[in-house]
């Protein structure tokens, strides 16, 4: 039978997740494997080197790069305050004095005898990494971080921005039709994720950081909308390190366009469980998408997975879902996987399969135009 | 052919961001010739995260297409043995965003620029250059490098025997910032330092055990002179040694291929200096990919001694593109611009979240008419704005006295002048999905012209279906049995099968007002005959005349302030190639080029050029539209 890849995104009630936690440097791990962690937990912690500043001190008590070490009070390494002298020079049997006072509290990383520059640097930063899902550490890498495995729901979003969060899902609307705007908001959301159904509004997402939401999902947003949330136009898809004060994840994309059934279904039948999201979204070979994951360790874990597979690729039956217009966001199955190159109304010859949409209507379609759904 | 011929069957793959492309050249007769192509969207990305799923998946349709068995399982056989498998696998691979690098020199014009020219011409994305005198307080460098997480770093400075205090200011700010790349925390990150000899003792002191320090001779080893060849090698070792052993599935994908994985935008690179030498003459390539666009230009020069000289230079703008980066070509164009090229009403909201969506569904292609205007629109301005960027970084090198003369101080001529000059150019290519695969020749032929604006006389071609790359890394293999082979595979295919030759456009440079005549020409067209006629300005117009071994001859005559290559007002003898699309007459102005600004009269002014190309289904016109 004829089959092809495409690439689609994830939708399961029930899963094997792992999530790798990594710090940015090496440091220490403070959990060890067969550990049950919580999603807030710490479970590696590191400290970021401090910023650095530079001075050039043969320049400003005017001597020689060379003779630097002669004028210095203060070593490599050593600790310096805020204010404290760090270098004199005297002239005039040490009448004249020319100090350099150090603009920060820190360390003398170096001390240049080519440049006669002196690199002071802050005190580091500390930073710690969460667990970010309820689960068992699966592995820890020395000095690196660690796997947390956990089992849930996972949904792969196409589009978000803001970081990691967590809350209790809650959902606001009644079908996965119905735009989220500010009237669905309601009047208190502390630490929830409200969940919409199609296009959220830039005034619903203004009154849920006054609830205090800590995330929005939703089907789709206007770009309009997102230059106003950012405060500038989006170029190059990399986000995830805003700090907007709420976390979007878009499950579907740009403009009108309602959520997946299958995936407002499960946001709603796991209403009132712990969400742990992300906005983080990188389009960019090595892609990262957004994700909502619930974990949900108390229930039975099946034998084996069911379903069809993304990593099988297209087959005549597939779940897929239209990306692109005319019928943007419609779903059907596939029919047909043709090896011909068919033209398009553009006159574009490409590869198509056949697909019935749910709607009963049939027609071919670019293979690159088509999404696959897990089931 | 000699019997002793090693090579009767190749297969080619480019990685590319958005698509893998797969091409099958054999041994026909005496010759190479492309057999098939296949591609399949690139599996960079999860759930197979596996550059090698994609690969399999485009040849397997090479496989399917051309009836021949070249997979057994999830492995290329090779070499060849009674016409299963094939002889020799190659890729080239612009996945994993390509190479990302930071550059650094002491002054930003002289050691920064030609830093910027080696990672450039090796195939990089430069994320920025770092200068002693880039405007920017040392802090800001340091969390610059901090930041932008580079692939690689290149460090350059000082003329040999030259600076060497500010080589070592750099380069204790790249040791301060301690640079982590963004392939992980066990990536021990490469830096070559390519600059001042008398330097290197205190650079491995500041750098040894920090980072994977590969040092190199300087790339301006004396003022008037670059010697970029040491660091570009260098680069190529350290991208297969170090980026592309992290990126996903290319371990892999590396133990198959024969020679190494070249980045895409050196291959294209190879390909454009092979057609500038073959023919001597100036060509300006484009290579426009979905995250990013490559501008790569050859300029025949005469050096002071009188000898011919080949400038060539790459820029790469690396976040104009038509998939990953389609939004940021709004953002940067502006939507204005975008939409001066669309010749019917859009809602802007729904435009801009169309946009959106190509950008997070990158592998999606047009299915409409109105869907393929709208991206040709916004080909246009990635283009325009790729070429402003090579204009403004293909120049001599700055910081070199001169010698001059009375006469030079009326020209004004510093170092640095740019080597673009639009009507010295002998033929525009371009490449890249949106132009290769554009359904009409003459629509990739009008978006060439839209962008570039080429002046006099030009021929304009593409690539025909997007082969550059893999014709480009076959030219360099370098394994001695298979040399001479490969090399004359990729001169073949390139010859016969890959360059599409659009036609030839005359556009003389200058403006006027509507109505007044701008150029009369005499022709003499072979098939066609002689043709005499007078274009006012605002005029378009195609004469159709196949590509082939007859050129048409004849005279131009500008009007007297035009310019068609011979100076104001002057007339040109010509010997024109012809091409799918014929000669293209366009009067529309250069210099500047006016696009009206009231909706009806601009979307007149782009049905007249639509319509003398006969670029879109449902126009009558005049000329083919050259499918």
């Amino acid at each position: 039978m004829a089959h092809a890849y495409t690439p689609g995104l994830r939708v399961s009630e029930f899963t094997l997740l792992e999530k790798v936690r990594r710090l940015p440097l090496l440091g220490e791990v403070t959990v060890e494997v067969g550990d049950k962690v919580t999603h807030e937990q710490v479970v590696a912690r590191t400290r970021l080197p401090g910023d650095v500043q530079s001075m050039n001190i043969a320049h400003r008590l005017s001597i020689e790069a060379s003779d630097l070490p002669r004028y210095m009070l203060k070593e490599q390494g050593d600790e310096i305050e805020k204010g404290e002298v760090i270098a004199e020079s005297k002239s005039f049997f040490g009448l004249f004095k020319t100090t350099c006072d150090s603009p920060i509290r820190g360390t003398i990383e170096t001390l240049s005898t080519v440049t006669g520059q002196a690199l002071l640097r802050e005190p580091p930063i500390p930073v710690e990494v969460t667990a970010y899902v309820d689960g068992v550490v699966s592995a820890v890498h020395e000095e690196e971080g660690a796997t947390i495995q956990t089992w849930g729901a996972f949904i792969q979003g196409i589009f978000g921005v803001g970081g990691e969060t967590s809350g209790k899902l809650r959902v606001v609307v009644d079908g996965p039709g119905v735009g989220l705007t500010g009237d669905n908001i309601p009047d208190r959301a502390e630490g929830e994720i409200l969940v919409g159904g199609a296009r959220v509004t830039m005034e619903a997402i203004d009154q849920a950081r006054k609830a205090g939401a800590r995330g929005i999902i939703a089907g789709g947003f206007d770009d309009e909308d997102l230059k106003t949330l950012l405060g500038h136009d989006l170029g190059v898809a990399i986000t995830g390190h805003e700090n907007l004060g709420i976390t979007l994840v878009l499950t579907e994309g740009f403009g009108e366009i309602s959520m997946a059934e299958r995936t407002f279904e499960l946001l709603s039948e796991n209403e009132g469980l712990l969400a742990c999201i992300n906005g983080a979204t990188q389009i960019r070979a090595g892609v990262i998408r957004p994700e909502i994951v619930i974990p949900k360790l108390d229930q039975e874990k099946p034998a084996a997975s069911g379903g069809e597979s993304l990593s099988l690729g297209l087959r005549e039956g597939s779940r897929v879902r239209i990306i692109r217009e005319p019928n943007f966001g419609s779903l059907g199955h596939v029919t047909g996987l043709p090896p011909e190159l068919v033209a398009m109304e553009c006159e574009t010859k490409v590869r198509v399969l056949r697909v019935k949409l749910d709607s009963g209507e049939e027609y071919p379609l670019p293979r690159a135009n088509v999404e696959m759904i897990e089931t | 052919m000699s019997e002793d011929t090693k090579l009767k069957s190749i297969l080619a793959t480019d990685c590319g961001s958005t698509t893998t492309k797969a091409i099958l050249i054999e041994k026909r007769g005496d010759e190479y010739r492309l057999a098939v192509r296949g591609e399949a969207p690139t599996t960079v990305e999860a759930p197979f995260e596996d550059v090698t799923r994609g690969v399999l998946n485009a040849v397997g349709e090479v496989e399917e297409l051309s009836g021949r068995k070249l997979l057994d399982g999830e492995t290329i056989i090779t070499p060849e043995k009674d016409g299963v498998g094939v002889d020799v696998y190659v890729s080239t691979s612009s996945a994993g965003g390509g190479l990302q690098m930071m550059v650094a020199g002491v002054v930003k014009q002289m050691t920064g620029e030609s830093a910027e020219r080696a990672a450039l011409g090796a195939g990089a994305i430069v994320m920025d250059v770092l200068a002693t005198n880039d405007g920017r307080r040392p802090h800001e460098r340091i969390e610059r490098i901090r930041r932008l997480r580079p692939d690689m770093i290149l460090l350059s400075g000082g003329t040999d025997g030259g600076t060497v205090e500010k080589v070592v200011e750099i380069g204790e700010l790249v040791a301060a910032a301690r640079p982590t790349a963004r392939l992980g925390a066990q990536y021990e990150l490469p830096i070559i330092y390519a600059g001042n000899k008398e330097a290197r003792k205190n650079i491995e002191e500041l750098l040894s055990g920090k980072c994977a320090l590969s040092i190199v001779d300087n790339l301006r080893p004396v003022l008037e002179r670059e010697n970029l060849k040491p660091a570009r090698d260098a680069i190529h070792e350290l991208f297969m040694e170090h980026v592309m052993a992290h990126a996903p599935g290319y371990k892999k994908l590396m133990k198959w291929t024969r020679v190494p994985i070249m980045p895409t935008p050196g291959a294209v690179g190879l390909i454009m200096q092979t057609i500038a030498h073959l023919e001597n003459i100036s060509v300006i390539g484009v290579d426009i990919g979905g995250a990013t666009t490559d501008v790569f230009s050859v300029w025949q020069e005469e050096t002071k001694e009188g000898e011919r000289e080949e400038i060539f230079n790459r820029t790469v703008s690396a976040n104009l593109g038509m998939s990953y980066s389609v939004s940021n070509v709004l953002a940067e164009a502006t939507l204005p611009n975008v939409l001066r090229w669309v010749p019917f009403d859009i809602d802007v909201r729904d435009l801009r979240n169309r946009i959106r969506n190509k950008m997070i569904r990158p592998t999606t292609i047009p299915q409409s008419l109105e869907s393929l205007m709208v991206e040709q629109a916004i080909a246009r301005e990635a283009l325009r704005l790729a070429f402003i960027q090579h204009t403004a970084l293909a120049v001599g090198l700055k910081g070199v006295q001169q010698q001059r003369t009375i006469a030079d101080t009326f020209k004004q001529a510093e170092g640095g002048h740019t080597h673009v000059d639009m009507q010295k150019l002998d033929i525009l290519v371009g490449s890249g999905g949106v132009l290769s695969h554009a359904p009409r020749r003459a629509q990739a032929a009008m978006m060439l012209i839209d962008a570039f604006l080429p002046e006099g006389v030009t021929r304009i071609a593409v690539d025909s279906i997007f082969m550059m790359p893999q014709l480009g890394v076959l030219s360099a293999v370098e394994t001695p049995e298979l040399q001479q082979d490969a090399k004359r595979a990729a001169v073949d295919v390139f010859n016969k099968d890959c360059l599409i030759h659009l036609g030839t456009c005359i556009s003389p440079v200058g403006t006027g007002k509507p109505g007044k005549q701008c150029l009369e020409i005499e022709l003499d067209i072979p098939g066609s005959g002689k043709v005499h006629e007078k274009f006012i300005f605002g005029d378009v117009k195609v004469f159709p005349f196949e590509f082939g071994p007859e050129h048409a001859t004849g005279v131009l005559k500008p009007s007297r302030h035009f310019d068609i290559g011979a100076g104001p007002g002057k007339a040109r003898e010509v010997s024109i190639e012809g091409g799918v699309n014929g000669i293209i007459v366009d009067c529309r102005g250069r210099r500047p080029f006016n696009v009206p600004e009231d909706a009806t009269e601009r979307v007149a002014w782009i049905n007249r050029w639509t319509d003398a190309l006969n670029a879109y289904p449902g126009q009558s016109s005049q000329a083919g539209g050259g499918k």
